[in-house]
């Protein structure tokens, strides 16, 4: 295994010198030295390239392979979207330029939140949120605008969650003051509609709900959630995670949806991190959009226009307008793909889905089994001496990336699969094989599955001794091991 | 496991009569099964009041994290302070080190309606069919 950084001790006898802290000292104003001596690592320039190409080997993402991790969309993301966020027009230019010198940025943005509004079917947009989970915030936060600029009077202080949630969508409400009401799913696997009507009443603010749900399945009733939760004076929050089932199919307003933040590292291939930053694109109805973060792009004639003022805005979210060159990537995205290429997203990745799901329920059960989405989740056999944990660690020995596991918490040892649209036959059937034959050894060999993986550069990693005694940074002497 | 002499949650909760209308609270050996290993148990400061089926914390394992319900109203009297250095207990010993809170009883009446160790050996024997 490669060590820490702080455990080289190179630089006293490298060939290739590395920076000499004392002689660069000379050309610091004295007031402006730090009276403490920093431990930095001591590194010739050829040790740290060998250190982090070493850590780049370990490094497992979806250009090394199959990365069927549910609700996450690990797809392929287009190369052209780093050509063009590397443009020096676009990288280059700085937040505070004035609006004629950048132009084309100011169009790039109005022209992606034209296009997220196309597929979505909303009225408005804005891209200031630098992840989803803070999308989530600031749709929630015009919820409560909506409701406190239209009725003051009223005290909608609860948001409904279903049971089959992210988590996000829970500590979203509580972070912006609301208490959260669970509602239970029915045996379909929809939410239960009973329970909604029970729940729904003058106190509640919104129902959060992801469509697909986080069991792979599109809410069949949706029209009959959307109409109920209105009749309540309620509004209806969606969780676009899983927006790339739709893509091309379905526009989310026409579902009733008045606000839905969109994850642009999931569905318009941007990094997921690592290269990051993220953005939660947010999109919403008409009424809503009084509401919406400052500031925003305007078009007049033929020019574009930073708009700084606007009375009912929830104001700013994040500095500038967000993770600009995200949106680039984005806005890269959608012409790689063009209308016809996005309106076949969806349908794609919903085809790679059930095929897969076909192909697995011949060894796992999925106790949801109707015709899925985008992902599916299914489970090890009851009498199987191995866990889900079991299966996943296995994976990574056959080559994949595991699935999403132990979510939704209403299945029993769930694991959860997303091959999305980029993925071919070949690498599906290929995947498999892999899970015919681990289900194979779960039978005969459970030993072996319990001791995976076995061909990784770490084993089986003690995972709740790492969250028991967290360790977050590197000290000197303390034996990690 | 389901000690004859405790009383249960259909939330998977334990309740032990412990002296002049106390009683400790902890999760069974089923719940901490079903959760996996504890890496963090958040419990609520003495002197709290809670109502029956009010969360009063939470349990963070490898795999989840779950609300912990009160199965009787009443003022937090104690909490296990052990449980901060060695979540595991939960895990280890659920119903004895592993204890969570102990609770004055504010509503007596409210042990009646809880289940017996026979009922919720039931309740856990259908769940896991």
């Amino acid at each position: 295994m490669e060590k820490v950084i702080f455990e080289y001790h190179s630089q006293s006898t490298s060939y290739v010198p590395a920076a000499d802290p004392q002689a660069a000292k000379k050309h610091i104003p004295v007031e402006y030295l730090g009276v403490e001596e920093v431990i930095l690592p001591q590194v010739s320039e050829q040790d740290v390239i060998r250190h982090f190409t070493a850590l780049s080997k370990l490094n497992f993402g979806v250009d090394n392979g199959f990365y069927p991790l549910g609700s996450c969309t690990m797809k392929y993301n287009p190369k052209i979207n780093e050509t063009v966020a590397d443009f020096d027009g676009l990288a280059g230019i700085h937040p505070y330029a004035p609006e004629e010198c950048v132009q084309g940025a100011l169009q790039l943005v109005y022209e992606l939140e034209g296009f997220l509004k196309e597929v979505s079917g909303f009225a408005g947009m804005t891209l200031q949120p630098a992840a989803g989970a803070h999308g989530e915030i600031t749709g929630v936060l015009l919820i409560k605008a909506y409701h406190q600029q239209n009725h003051p009077e009223q005290k909608r202080t609860v948001i409904l969650v279903p049971d089959t949630a992210h988590g996000t969508n829970p500590a979203t409400a509580a972070l912006a003051g609301y208490q959260v009401r669970q509602v239970k799913s029915d045996d379909q696997g929809d939410i239960d509609l009973d329970d909604l009507q029970r729940n729904l009443g003058p106190d509640i603010a919104a129902l959060m709900l992801t469509n697909p749900n986080t069991l792979g399945l599109f809410e069949k009733n949706i029209l009959e959630v959307s109409r109920q939760v209105h009749k309540s004076g309620a509004l209806l929050y969606g969780d676009g995670a899983n927006f790339n089932a739709l893509l091309g199919l379905i526009k989310p307003a026409e579902l009733g949806f008045d606000v839905m933040h969109f994850n642009l590292h999931k569905t318009f291939s941007t990094p997921h991190g690592g290269g990051g930053p993220g953005a939660g694109a947010v999109g919403t109805i008409k009424e809503l959009t009084p509401f919406l973060p400052v500031p925003q792009v305007i078009k007049k004639g033929k020019k574009y226009f930073w708009k700084h003022q606007q009375a009912n805005s929830i104001g700013k979210v994040r500095s500038f307008y967000g993770n600009f060159l995200i949106a680039v990537r984005a806005y890269a995205y959608f012409f790689a793909l063009g209308a016809e290429g996005i309106a076949r997203v969806g349908r794609q990745a919903v085809l790679n889905a059930n095929y897969l799901k076909h192909k697995l329920e011949n060894y796992y059960p999925v106790p949801y089994g109707r015709t899925c989405m985008h992902e599916f989740v299914m489970t090890p056999h009851h009498d199987w001496a191995v866990s889900t944990l079991d299966i996943a660690k296995r994976i990574i020995d056959y080559g994949f990336h595991p699935p999403t596991i132990y979510f939704p918490l209403i299945v029993h040892e769930a694991m959860m699969i997303e091959p999305t649209e980029t993925e071919t036959k070949e690498t599906m059937d290929t995947f498999v094989n892999a899970l015919g034959q681990i289900a194979a050894e779960a039978v005969q060999n459970p030993e072996l599955l319990k001791k995976a993986p076995l061909t990784s550069p770490v084993g089986r990693i003690d995972e709740a001794r790492a969250g028991r005694q967290l360790i977050l940074k590197y000290e000197k002497g303390r034996d990690a091991r | 496991m389901v000690p004859k002499d405790l009383k249960y949650s259909k939330s998977h909760e334990w309740v032990k009569a412990v002296g002049n209308n106390t009683m400790m609270i902890g999760i069974t050996d089923y719940a901490q099964e079903e959760l996996g290993d504890i890496v963090f148990v958040e419990l609520p400061k003495v002197e709290q009041q809670l109502k029956q089926q009010e969360s009063f914390g939470v349990a963070e394992s490898v795999k989840a994290v779950s609300d912990l319900f009160s199965p009787v109203s009443g003022m937090v009297v104690a909490v296990n302070e052990a449980l901060g250095k060695q979540p595991e207990l939960v895990n280890k010993e659920p119903y004895t080190n592993g204890w969570m809170i102990k609770i004055s009883l504010a509503a007596p009446a409210e042990l009646s309606g809880l289940l017996s160790a026979e009922d919720y050996e039931k309740l856990i024997n259908e769940g896991s069919k």
